[in-house]
């Protein structure tokens, strides 16, 4: 679309567009180019000479156990997050549409924990299930659980997990909420009175109106899981215990800032980019947003 | 409703409070724990009823910070530091992408789709792929323990230039005809028709933008050394790093119920401009 009425000036628009133009180049696509090149470089231990080596970066990242460990922990992270958010996300939005009195309220009281911070919402889930003093690890063992997200993989990327979806439920609440008030009434009512019962609505009816809604949330919750949890991990177990929660952005800034490998941290990082832009490829290009407020 | 049926109702309603009560969970626990005196919080299971040390943490925290710890500034001086950072971040946004989706709408100029696609692409670039290398061009500049450092890298938005090129799309030609014939110039136009005529984009992407920049983790973590210079997430974060014996659990607590406040009651109180914001910014 373009616009009839326009503005001339031979400088007056290169100025408007000037700081946003600056900034992005500053900070994005020089240091996006510099991990492309960086990626193909080697460092010694002491950072004093650098060599040149190709693709050999991608090659030993490929062949290290740790890294394929990380992809395997990242894939069953963004997994779990993204099925989980949506089913309980999902849940609560079709009985709060059901509800007439008090729907309000109850978005209110659930939309809130998109406010907190992803760091702090590891830190509350933390304390929660911390093996001494938590209230839930105090349950827990008093249903007979060892649970030490501390010591045990497992429990740390349980914990993770549960503190990732806590904080996206709210987001995932409002879209389906959106998408299932925006379903013509006429058709539930239809279906209704040709003698088909509540379950059987939403299941033949409501839930495949509903799926560009939950293919685009199922995007965004990927995307979400890859990159935004990168607090939540730092903040909850940094990683570990023995590299268990080690996705592959946290692998990217520990090996970078931690570990000081040059080379290896930026192949990862161009790694990282092919699949943001593979996501975000694919949110552009089959998403349909047909969400109506 | 469709059809009457009652107990389905009940049961909509129990389900909706069950998740409530999950969901709000871990913040009384934690709104509980911060009103607690330290040896309180340490008994296997804490008490879950507020005690009486309320005034006594937060005054603690926000004027001297968790002592006995690693971190040893004032809870206050972060939220200082967290509040202008999230200001900066959001006005700042809002401010270039308004001037780069004018020039993109209202000027045909040369590499101006080349313009357009740059910024789109900064979407695919996500702080988290070009760590290293953002903090070595930040690091170059001298801008490490500076607000310029937490806030300027983060300035760059292709999501409200989109949407704010999409709002200026639909402002119909004859007010910026009228405008040019009434003498107006460019910038004219743009202070007293177009800035005005998005303000309710403007305050929906700004609850968006606020609760963004407040909750910003790894970019401060990385440019900020300086205890003066932290914000208050990564206040929390530093606080915890001693490890269970060191940290004092009912002041980190109360730390994180006043990190959680100001974005928690922006959205509420904001709430339609939120739903718009969020809706909006997807789109």
């Amino acid at each position: 679309m373009e616009k009839r009425a326009r503005f001339e000036s031979r400088w007056l628009p290169y100025a408007l567009i000037a700081p946003q133009l600056a900034i992005t180049l500053i900070f994005f696509f020089i240091p996006a180019g510099q991990a492309i090149y960086w990626s193909t470089l080697v460092q010694d231990a002491f950072g004093a000479s650098t060599q040149f080596v190709g693709l050999d970066n991608f090659k030993d990242l490929f062949r290290n156990e740790d890294y394929i460990a990380s992809f395997r922990i990242t894939a069953v992270f963004s997994i779990l997050v993204a099925v989980l958010g949506l089913t309980i996300s999902l849940v609560l939005a079709a009985f709060a549409d059901r509800v007439i009195r008090g729907a309000g309220i109850y978005k209110t009281l659930l939309i809130w924990p998109y406010a907190v911070a992803p760091a702090v919402a590891a830190i509350l889930w933390l304390f929660l299930f911390n093996p001494t003093l938590g209230v839930v690890a105090h349950w827990l063992r008093g249903l007979g659980i060892a649970w030490n997200p501390l010591l045990d993989g497992n429990d740390a990327l349980i914990m993770v997990v549960i503190a990732a979806v806590w904080k996206q439920v709210s987001y995932n609440f409002l879209f389906f909420l959106a998408g299932l008030q925006s379903i013509p009434k006429s058709l539930i009512e239809a279906a209704a009175i040709d003698g088909a019962g509540p379950i059987k609505r939403f299941v033949t009816i409501v839930f495949p109106l509903l799926s560009p809604t939950t293919f685009f949330l199922l995007v965004v919750n990927m995307v979400y899981a890859f990159f935004d949890t990168f607090a939540i991990i730092d903040a909850a177990t940094s990683g570990g215990p023995a590299k268990a929660t080690t996705i592959l952005v946290y692998k990217v800034y520990a090996d970078g800032f931690q570990g000081l490998d040059l080379g290896g941290s930026s192949a990862q990082s161009v790694v990282l980019m092919a699949i943001v832009i593979t996501l975000t490829m694919i949110q552009f290009r089959y998403v349909e947003r047909k969400v109506q407020y | 409703m469709i059809e009457n049926r009652p107990w389905l109702t009940v049961f909509s309603h129990l389900i909706l409070i069950l998740g409530v009560a999950i969901v709000a969970l871990p913040v009384y626990v934690t709104f509980v724990a911060s009103t607690l005196a330290a040896d309180e919080v340490l008994q296997a299971p804490m008490p879950l009823i507020p005690g009486t040390h309320l005034i006594e943490n937060y005054a603690k925290v926000l004027g001297q910070g968790v002592s006995a710890n690693v971190t040893s500034a004032p809870v206050g001086r972060m939220m200082w530091n967290s509040l202008v950072s999230a200001l900066v971040i959001a006005f700042g946004k809002i401010a270039i992408s308004l001037l780069s989706a004018f020039a993109i709408v209202y000027f045909r100029f040369r590499f101006r789709m080349l313009a357009f696609w740059l910024i789109f692409v900064t979407l695919m670039l996500p702080v988290e792929v070009r760590i290293l290398p953002t903090y070595k061009v930040v690091s170059d500049l001298h801008m490490l323990d500076t607000y310029a450092g937490l806030t300027v890298p983060l300035i760059a938005s292709a999501t409200a230039t989109f949407l704010f090129r999409q709002f200026f799309l639909t402002i119909p030609d004859e007010l910026a005809e009228a405008a040019r014939i009434d003498g107006a110039g460019p910038m004219r136009f743009f202070w007293d028709v177009a800035v005005p005529l998005s303000r309710p984009n403007i305050a929906a992407l700004f609850v968006i933008l606020f609760i963004f920049g407040w909750n910003q983790y790894l970019w401060p973590l990385l440019v900020t050394t300086d205890e003066s210079m932290y914000t208050t997430v990564i206040g929390i974060k530093r606080m915890i790093a001693g490890g269970d014996a060191a940290t004092e659990w009912n002041l980190v607590m109360a730390t994180a119920m006043l990190a959680m406040v100001p974005p928690a009651l922006v959205v509420l109180l904001m709430q339609r401009w939120f739903v718009k914001g969020l809706v909006d910014a997807e789109k």
